[in-house]
Formats: structure tokens, sequence, C-alpha cells
């Protein structure tokens, strides 16, 4: 039995024995020279793990009576998960090597994290649910605060642990007023509850309080305040970890707690989930107009993002869930070859995040240029980049559930949210004359800046299957 | 053959157009005529040597949607071929007489390349215009419309830096919109009853349509009648009938050329085309033909009156053009399509020429257009003379009475009367007669007045007046011959027996003498044909005793044209009285003799005569006033709208909304969310506790809690 349950769970317990390996090893022998080595040697493991993933088992499995669900779902999350963190893990390396704030545990933090967000999208339990969620969140908190020596990034460590720390607390009171008023932790359990006559108000309360808790692993507006000062203050590298893999697996595990939970009661929930994505949408456009700085910038486009991803689940369909996770797919590789953009900025040598450096940026290197404008556009939905398409997909799910005020204010925060997109674009094109800002990275940095660009538009035509895979992932999770 | 026939002008307008800055002008220009010259040929090798059955060409698959089902294809039929030869023809000779006419235009400065622009329009427009007459559906045929409608806007604003041409090429295109609506609505509703596009299924019902009811503008109408109707409210745009006319008098701002090409010959047929075309279906629709009739009656007579007092020598032939186009009408509108056909075909031939030799005219005096300051040309500019006299002579119908002698128009002009007369429609005969008697008085009056009497107007013009050199006048010299020959050549398919004319559009044709009728109704199977053939009997008497006569006997879409079984104008209109037959050459002579009377014999007369009918002569001067109270019933209005909806509508209230938002709230609210962003940790824990206090009454509220 016990053997049965190890096996569903492999992929996990290896990366947390890599990791707890790797970091004994190095502590006891070359730690920070190690660290370069590591970080290649971690993200080959999750590589091959997201390998091991995507084509071992078919089918849905459970473990430990159900508190841990592999399917088709957790799967496709898993892959998106790995592959995206290992990606972001090894562009980083350069820059914070060369600002000498590479140390060996950050590689083996991404790790744990990593496990961390696999058991988040395949909780079936509450605990597990919780379990997953923290592991993820500590590790998150440290790497945050990677650069003791710098003010900004410690402040933003702390930040980020004592709002995580009152949005555990929420999730905690939550998890346990579904279980006062459902009698189990279980998933399985909760929804015959809910199945059952009426959802009583204790539950309901549960429920607001356990999405709270999400919203803010999300950053969905009005638990997204942390979202600009940790973004800002976190190194470059961490920032774009931050963007890509949590958002997915926090959104994962979003999907996972409504649909298996509480998929009976989708009207109770569709509603306040809609409320949030509204709020961000408009928040995420409206907020970042006002900003110079690239990173912050990118936080608020991605509480926006959320925004639009919360609409797909907002619409309580398969369909929606299916939107979702396309969304989140097309979001997190726009994300990859925005934040590869951002790292390559810098001024004698010092990273620089003005928005202002970009003036004229393509008179200088109009093919970098040319593939930061693809993803702009494709950021801020013009067709036919594929970003287009992602919102396409939440709008017509929102549609399809007859939500159709969810779309209009969908389309509306776009259209304002585009303006900041375009400035960006105005400024690298037709911007004044300003101090110069030189654009250096390695052919890794290049290479996926330009791959994620030719992804936007050759997504046109195919996305390479992800749309079926994110339909027999969503088919699995909606009941 | 006929696909490079087709599509030769295309090439020759994307080579000259695109191409000539990497050939050279001249290479340019004769590489479109060269092709035109090429379709010509072929299109009269097509139409020589075509044996009237019906063939479909294929080119390629074009719209597939639904039920809608659209193939690029040919319909060559007689209809097709004879429409094929006058386009090619006069479109080539004109691509050549424009070599001689654009060249130094003085409205282009020295060294400013037009002329590839001017031939790539030209050889465009050619295209459009095959592609509408060659097409087997009405999409196919809607698209070379519109784009005949294209190649007629930039032509006559051809010379943009005129204030005026600009505006006639906007009148034209907004007039013929009005046109194009009813004609586009005209397809949707076949479309939306026959659930075809493709002419051949449309013929096919359209004896079903005739039977059908179709509920238009809050009443039941017959869909044959309607449907007719909205496709001549098209053929009435753009071939300038009355109500739609304002704008051709105004496209003669484009030069000289395109008049003859487009605004006389080609496009404005197109219209007369369209009901041949359609013929299957008009036969059906007795009412809609009727107002064909009458509206093709009143074009020929208004038109005829505007161009009494003109003095602009292009004007005058516009007028006369329309008028011509009525004459048109009320042939189809009687149902004799067959003399509609023939007159489109004489009258392509000399109203080009007419065209082109006051082009000549015009060329000689240096631009000049006013007739009053022309006189005693004819010795400077013989030659441009001669084949004005011919074309006048031809258009004025000068002939030899009850004889099939006589110059084109004359046989085609006359076939129409005569069949306006057995058509029974009275006001569309007496109207005709009337306009061609003032046909000739203005005719010869432009010609009087230009060729004749002493030189007005500015001494130095007229002595520097030269006959055009020879690439304009060749042009005029092929056309003079088809004016001549033109109407004697073909009168009989055109307007001879039926069973000639049956022979020439491919129609079946069951022959049925006087005597036997009745068996040869039978053995074609139709019991109605019985009753109709007896009439038939009637009107023989009135013929050559003893000799066979044909009835039509095709389906709606075998061959050229469908003449109904009840449709024997064709017979009636060779047994009207003689009295019908010789009405419009004394008409004309009267017209002669006025016009000398008043031109040549005692020139103070007009004078006088505009003075002492001053109210009159002004009412024609300006056109009925037509475009004046146009100005007041539909463009003031609409500019009134217009204003309204770009100032108020779009400028206040669309773009300050917009601006208001961008500028004023948007603003506002990023201001206010970065102040929230206060850094502190306590704020955002503020924050997240109201959002929970906010999540739980929202879903109170939204009546989560049951």
């Amino acid at each position: 039995m016990i053997q049965a349950d190890l096996s569903v769970i492999l992929p996990e317990i290896f990366l947390a024995v890599y990791a707890m390996a790797a970091l004994l090893f190095a502590v006891y022998t070359g730690k920070d020279k190690l660290a370069k080595p590591l970080v290649y040697a971690t993200a080959l493991v999750m590589v091959v793990l997201a390998i091991y993933v995507g084509s071992s088992s078919t089918g849905t499995t459970e473990a430990f009576g159900g508190m841990f669900v592999n399917d088709a779902f957790a799967r496709f999350a898993k892959v998106v998960i790995l592959l995206s963190g290992a990606i972001v893990m090894v562009m980083g390396e350069d820059y914070m090597h060369r600002r000498g704030m590479l140390r060996f545990e950050y590689p083996i933090l991404i790790a744990l994290a990593s496990v961390g967000m696999m058991m988040m999208v395949s909780a079936g339990d509450l605990m597990s649910l919780y379990m997953g969620l923290e592991l993820q969140s500590l590790a998150l908190y440290v790497v945050a605060a990677m650069r003791r020596d710098s003010v900004k990034s410690t402040e933003a460590g702390l930040k980020y642990f004592v709002l995580g720390a009152l949005s555990s607390g929420l999730l905690l009171y939550g998890a346990s007023l579904v279980y006062g008023f459902a009698g189990t932790t279980k998933f399985a359990g909760i929804i015959t509850v809910a199945q059952h006559g009426e959802v009583s108000v204790g539950l309901l309360i549960g429920l607001v309080l356990l999405i709270s808790g999400l919203a803010f692993k999300v950053s969905a507006v009005p638990f997204h305040m942390w979202t600009p000062d940790v973004y800002e203050g976190a190194p470059t590298p961490v920032t774009a970890f931050f963007a890509t893999a949590p958002k997915v697996a926090a959104m994962g595990l979003f999907a996972r707690v409504m649909h298996d939970a509480f998929g009976h009661a989708v009207s109770d929930w569709s509603q306040v989930i809609a409320l949030l994505a509204v709020a961000s949408m408009f928040l995420g456009a409206v907020a970042a107009i006002g900003q110079r700085d690239i990173k912050r910038l990118m936080a608020y486009s991605s509480i926006a993002h959320m925004g639009y991803a919360l609409i797909g689940l907002a619409a309580g369909t398969e369909f929606g869930v299916e939107a979702m996770l396309v969304y989140m797919a097309i979001y997190v590789t726009m994300n990859i070859g925005t934040f590869a953009f951002i790292l390559m900025m810098e001024r004698d040598g010092k990273p620089i995040t003005d928005i202002n450096a970009l003036n004229q940026f393509s008179k200088k290197e109009p093919g970098k240029a040319l593939a930061m404008l693809v993803l702009l556009f494709s950021l801020a939905g013009v067709p036919p980049m594929l970003g287009f398409f992602g919102k396409f997909y939440v709008l017509r799910a929102a549609v399809d559930a007859n939500m159709t005020w969810l779309a209009v204010a969908g389309v509306v925060a776009s259209v304002i949210g585009a303006f900041y997109y375009l400035r960006i674009v105005f400024y690298m094109y037709f911007g004044k004359d300003g101090e110069e800002m030189q654009s250096r990275g390695s052919m890794l940095l290049n290479g996926l800046l330009a791959a994620s660009a030719i992804a936007m538009v050759a997504g046109t035509f195919t996305t390479l299957g992800i749309e079926n895979a994110a339909a027999s992932a969503a088919a699995t999770l909606v009941h | 053959m006929e696909t490079i026939l087709l599509f030769a002008p295309l090439v020759g307008s994307i080579i000259c157009g695109f191409g000539w800055k990497f050939i050279g002008e001249t290479a340019a220009m004769w590489t479109a005529t060269g092709l035109l010259f090429l379709a010509a040929l072929l299109s009269w090798i097509v139409f020589l040597t075509f044996d009237g059955t019906t063939e479909h060409i294929e080119v390629l698959r074009w719209i597939e949607s639904g039920s809608l089902s659209t193939s690029w294809g040919i319909r060559l039929d007689r209809l097709t071929a004879i429409m094929l030869i006058v386009v090619t023809t006069v479109s080539s000779l004109v691509h050549l007489y424009s070599f001689g006419y654009m060249d130094h235009d003085p409205q282009w400065k020295e060294g400013e390349s037009y002329k590839p622009r001017f031939f790539a329009y030209l050889s465009f427009f050619t295209f459009a215009m095959l592609m509408l007459v060659t097409s087997d559906n009405l999409v196919q045929m809607f698209f070379g419309w519109e784009g005949v409608g294209v190649a007629s806007y930039l032509l006559i604003g051809f010379y943009y830096r005129k204030p005026t041409a600009n505006a006639a090429a906007m009148k034209a295109f907004i007039v013929n919109r009005v046109g194009d609506f009813g004609f586009a609505l005209g397809i949707f509703g076949l479309f939306f009853l026959t659930d075809s596009i493709n002419l051949n299924d449309v013929f096919a019902a359209a004896p079903t349509l005739a039977e059908t009811e179709l509920s238009f503008l809050w009443s039941e109408w017959n869909a044959a009648n309607l449907l007719a109707f909205l496709l001549f409210i098209g053929a009435m745009g753009k071939s300038a009938q009355l109500m739609l006319h304002t704008w051709l008098p105004d496209a003669m701002e484009g030069p000289t050329p395109v008049s003859a090409l487009i605004h006389a010959a080609t496009m404005v047929t197109a219209g007369v085309f369209l009901v041949c075309r359609m013929s299957p279906l008009m036969e059906f629709a007795p009412e809609a033909t009727a107002f064909i009739t009458v509206i093709g009656a009143c074009t020929a007579f208004f038109a005829a009156t505007v161009g009494l007092v003109q003095t602009d020598i292009k004007r005058v032939i516009a007028y006369s053009t329309c008028s011509q186009l009525g004459y048109m009408f009320v042939a189809a509108g009687v149902g004799m399509y067959s003399a509609a056909m023939f007159h489109l075909f004489t009258h392509a031939f000399f109203k080009a020429m007419l065209f082109l030799g006051a082009g000549s005219v015009i060329h000689a005096m240096h631009h000049e257009q006013d007739m009053m300051n022309y006189g005693g040309l004819r010795k400077k500019i013989p030659f441009t003379f001669g084949a004005m006299m011919i074309g006048t002579l031809a258009i004025t119908g000068v002939g030899i009475p009850l004889t099939t002698i006589g110059f084109a128009g004359f046989l085609s002009k006359d076939a129409i009367i005569e069949s306006a007369y057995a058509g029974g429609s009275m006001f569309g005969f007496w109207a005709l007669v009337i306009a061609a008697f003032m046909t000739s008085f203005y005719s010869w009056r432009l010609m009087f007045l230009t060729f004749y009497g002493k030189p007005r107007g500015d001494k130095h013009t007229h002595d520097h007046a030269h006959e055009s050199p020879k690439v304009m006048l060749i042009p005029l010299g092929v056309l003079a011959v088809g004016s001549v020959l033109a109407g004697m050549l073909w009168y009989g398919s055109f307007f001879g027996h039926a069973d000639q004319v049956g022979k020439f559009y491919g129609i079946p044709v069951a022959e049925a003498s006087a005597e036997g009728h009745g068996e040869e109704a039978d053995s074609h199977g139709d019991t109605d044909s019985h009753g109709e053939t007896d009439g038939h009997g009637d009107a023989n008497d009135h013929g050559a005793a003893g000799e066979h006569h044909y009835v039509f006997a095709g389906k709606p879409g075998e061959g050229g044209l469908y003449i109904g079984k009840d449709n024997h104008v064709l017979e009636d209109a060779h047994a009207t009285p003689a009295w019908v037959k010789v009405s419009p050459f004394v008409a004309m002579l009267l017209g002669l003799v006025l016009a000398l009377w008043f031109y040549i014999w005692n020139p103070t007369l007009p004078g006088r005569l505009a003075k002492q009918q001053q109210p009159l002569y002004l009412f024609l001067k300006n056109k009925w006033y037509f475009d004046e109270l146009y100005d007041v019933i539909f463009v003031k209005p609409a500019l009134a709208i217009g204003r309204f909806l770009w100032k108020k509508g779009d400028g206040k209230t669309i773009d300050g909304f917009l601006n208001g938002v961008a500028m004023g709230i948007v603003p506002f609210f990023t201001r206010l969310a970065g102040r929230a962003q206060s850094g502190y940790i306590f704020t955002y824990a503020f924050w997240m506790v109201l959002g929970i206090a906010a999540l739980v009454t929202w879903m109170s509220i939204g009546g989560g809690s049951h």
C-alpha cells in the first residue's frame, strides 16, 4: 500500500531528496563555489522531472487516502511549473553571478519551492494544501531576501513574510471553518457536503476566507499590495521567478480547491472570484500607468493578468478552466521573454529598471526592440499575437457562462492596460534622446527573448498542442 | 481564349500602373494599348465565330459560404459577345486616341508623369467592365459594377487639382451608390428567394418568382416585379436615368477620352445590359417593365430638352447620351431587348466618335469647350469635321425611310420607336418621336455652331486651330466606318425576322405558319401558346401574307435573351403602319430645318427667342433645376446631419468622453492607487481585512447564502 502511494508522489520525493542531498553536499564542500554547477544540475533535474511527469502516467491516481491527487490537471500545471522554474533559474544565473549574489542556497530553495508547488496543484485535502503552500511560501520568503546587504531586498522579504503569514492565518481560519462545518478536510468529503441541500453560512464564510488566502498568493486585488514592493525589491531573477511558476501553482491550487471541494457551489464562489477578477484587471491597468520602474510595472501587469486568468475560473465551467490554463501557459511564456529582456538592461554595468532608459532603443538594437515590441503587443492583447488568443479564450469562457458583463469589463480594462505597454513601445521607437542604455546579455537570454517573441507570433498558427492538453486537464478537474 | 481576352486588360493595367517606372512611360502605355488591341481582336473572333449556344467557362471558385456558392465564371452568350466587342473596340481606340489627346495636358506641369496612370485606369476600367458583362452570377457582376464605378470615379477626378473635377467625381460616386443600393437589395432578394445567385438558377426560378409574394417595406409585393424594379434602380443609377441622371453631365469634367469610353459607349450602357441580361426575370414582371418604359421615355424627352440650350460642347453630347439611353430603356421596357442591344451597339460607335470628335475640336481650340467661341472650323479641321458630320448623320437617324439603308442610328433608333408603338406604349412612342426631333435639332445646332458661320471668341485661338495628330484621327476613322455600317450589317440579326434574331441569340424558335399554328404549338407540348399564336395570326395579317412566322420558344436562361411566349413585339413592330415608320424621319427633318433656320439663315433668332421666353430658357438651361432641388432636399440635410454627427456626435460626445476618461478619470485613479501603495505593512494588512469584509458582504448580498 505504502509503496503504491510512494510511486504516485515519486517526482515530488525525488526533487525533495535531491534538494536535501544537494544542500548537505554543498555545505560540506565548496559552498558558493558550487552555486553555478548546482543551478544547472537543479535545472536539469527539473527538466527531467517535467518530461517524466508529462509523459508518465495517464489517468487519475490518488495517494495517502486521497490527500494527494495525480491527474491530468496536476500534470499540466507541474510541467509548466517545472519548465518555467528551470528556465527562469538558468536565465538569472549570469546576472546573479556577475553581481556576486549567486549563492548555493538559491537553486536549492527554488527546488524546494517547486516541491511545494507540485504539492499544491496535487492537493486533495486541506492539510496537504497547506503543507504545499507553506513549503513554497517559506522558500520564496527567503529567496526574496536573498540580497541580505540590500535594504530593499530585505524589506521586500520581510513584507512578503509578514503579509504571507497574515494570509496563511486567513487561509487556516477558513480551513478550520470548512472543517468544522463539513466535518472533513478531504476535498472529496467537502464536495459531498456541499452537494446535499444548501451550503451552510459557516461553510461559505470558510470558503471566502480560503479564497482570500489563495487570492493573496495569486496577488489578486485587494490582496495584491505586497506584489509591487516585492517585485521591485527582490533581485530581478527572483522577480522573474515570482512572476512565473508560483503564479501557475497558485492558480492551479485555486482551481483545484474551487472545483474539487466546492464544485457543486459554483454559483456561490463564481461571483466572488468575478469581483476579484474585475478589481485586479482594473487596478492592474490603472496603477501601472503611473509606474516608471519596469519591475513595478510588470508587477501591476501580472496583477492584471491574474485578473484575466481569474475570469476563466469565475466562469465555473470546464471550458473556463481550460481557458485559464491556456492563459497561464501563454502568460508564463510572455513573462519569460520580457524578464529576459529586463535582465539585460543595464548602464555602465549596473542594472537599471527605469523605462525612460528605453528611449530610442530601437536605433541601437533593432532586433531586440522588435522582439520586445512583439512581446509587449502580446501582453497588451493585440491580435494576432498569442496574448490576444489567451484573452480571447477567457473572455469566451465568460460569455459562454452568461457572464457577458465580466467579458465587457475585461475588454475595457485591456484597452486601458494597452496604454502602458504601448508607451514602452513608443519610448523604444519614438522616444526622446536621453541617457543611453546598454543591453548586455548572454546567448541564452537573447535566445529566450527571441524564442518567446517568435512563439507569440507563431502561436497564431500552432500552440504545439497546449490547447488539447489544457482541455483534457480541465476535463479531469471539473465535475 | 476568353480568359486571355478577359485578363489582358488587367495585366495591362498592372504593368502600366505599377511597372512604368521600370520600363518607361511610353513602353508602359504601349503595353496597355497593345494588350487591349489583342483583347479587341479576340473579341471580334469570339463574336464572329459564336454559334449562339450559351457556354459556361469556370475560371476559379470564388466564394463558398453556406448555401452561397460562387465561381468566377464566364457566361458566354450573344449578349456577352456583343458587349465584348463594344467594350474592347471602343476601349482600344480610346487608348490609341489618348496618346494624342493626353499629350502635353495643360493641367500638369512639365515633367510630371500622369499618362501611365491614365492608361492604367483606362485598362482597369476595361477589365472591370469585362467582368461585368461576362459574369455568370450576380455577385461577380456586382464586382464589375462597382469596379467600373471606381474606375469612373478615378477618371472623372483625374484632374485632381481642379475642385470641380473632384466634386464631379464624388457626385458620380454618391449618386451611383443610391442605384447600387437598389441593385444590392435586388441581389439579396433573389438570393433570399432562390437561394442562389447564379444566373442560370435565378432564370430558372423566374416563373416561380412571378407567383411569389414578398414582404418588403411593410407591404406585400409580387416578387418578380419588386426584384426587377430593384435591379432597375441599380440600372438607373449607372445609366443616368431621370432622377439619378445628375452625375452624368458633371462627369464631363473628366478628360474627353474618358467621356467617350465610360460616359458614352460602355459603362453607362451597363444598366441597359443589366435589364437585357435579366430579361428572363423582366418578362415575368409586367409592372416593373412598364415603369422602365415610362422612365426611359421621360429621360429621353427630358435630356433632349436640356440638350437644346447647353453651350458646352461636351455637355450637349452628354445630354444626348442620357437621352439615347432613355431610348434603349424604352425598348427594353416594352420587351424588345434586342432593339435595345442594337441601339446600344450602334450608339457606342457614333457616340464614342462624337465625343472623340469633340475632343479633337477641343484639342484644336486649346481646351476651349464653349461652342459660343467656336464657329467656322470646318476649313481648319476638315477631317474632324467629316467625322463629326458622319456622327451627326448617324445620331439624328439619316437614312431612306421604309428601307434598311441608312446610317447606324437610323436603323436602331427607328427600331426602338417602332417597338414602342408596337409594344402599346403610346406615351413612349410620342415622347421618343419628339425627342428624335429635338435630337436632330441640338445635334445640328452643335454642328452649325462649331463648324459653320463666322469664327467667334478668341481670335488668337482660332488662328492657331490645327488638325489633330494621326493617333487621334485613326480612331475617328474606324468609328466612322462603324457608324455608317454597323446598322445595315446587323439589322437582320438584331431586328430582322424572328428566326434570324433567334438564331443570332441562340434562342430556340418554333416555326408556326399562319395556317398551321395549332399543331406547331402542340408539338412543343405547350397548351398555353395556343391562344397566343391565334393573336399572332392576326398580327400577321398586316405583314406579308402567307409568310412563315416564328415564335420564340426558349426557356428562361436559354440563349442570350428570353422572350416570353406572349411577347410578339418584334412581329408587331415590323407590322406597324407606314406613318409610324416614317415619323422619326420626319421629326429628324423638322429638327434639321429648324436648326438651319436658327443658326444659318437667321442667327440672331436664338438670342431673341431666349430673351422672349426667358423663364422657359432658364428652366432648360438650368437642367430643370434638378441639381438645385436635390441640393435642398438631400445634400443640405445630409451635410447638416453629417456636421452634427461629426461635431456633436463624434467630436463632443465620443472624443470628449474618451479624452475625459483617458486624461481625467484614469490618471485620477492612477494617483489614487499610487497613494494607497503607501509602503507600510499595516496599510497593506488593512486593505486585506477590508477585502475580506467586502468579499463576505458581496457574497451575502449576491445571494450566495440562501
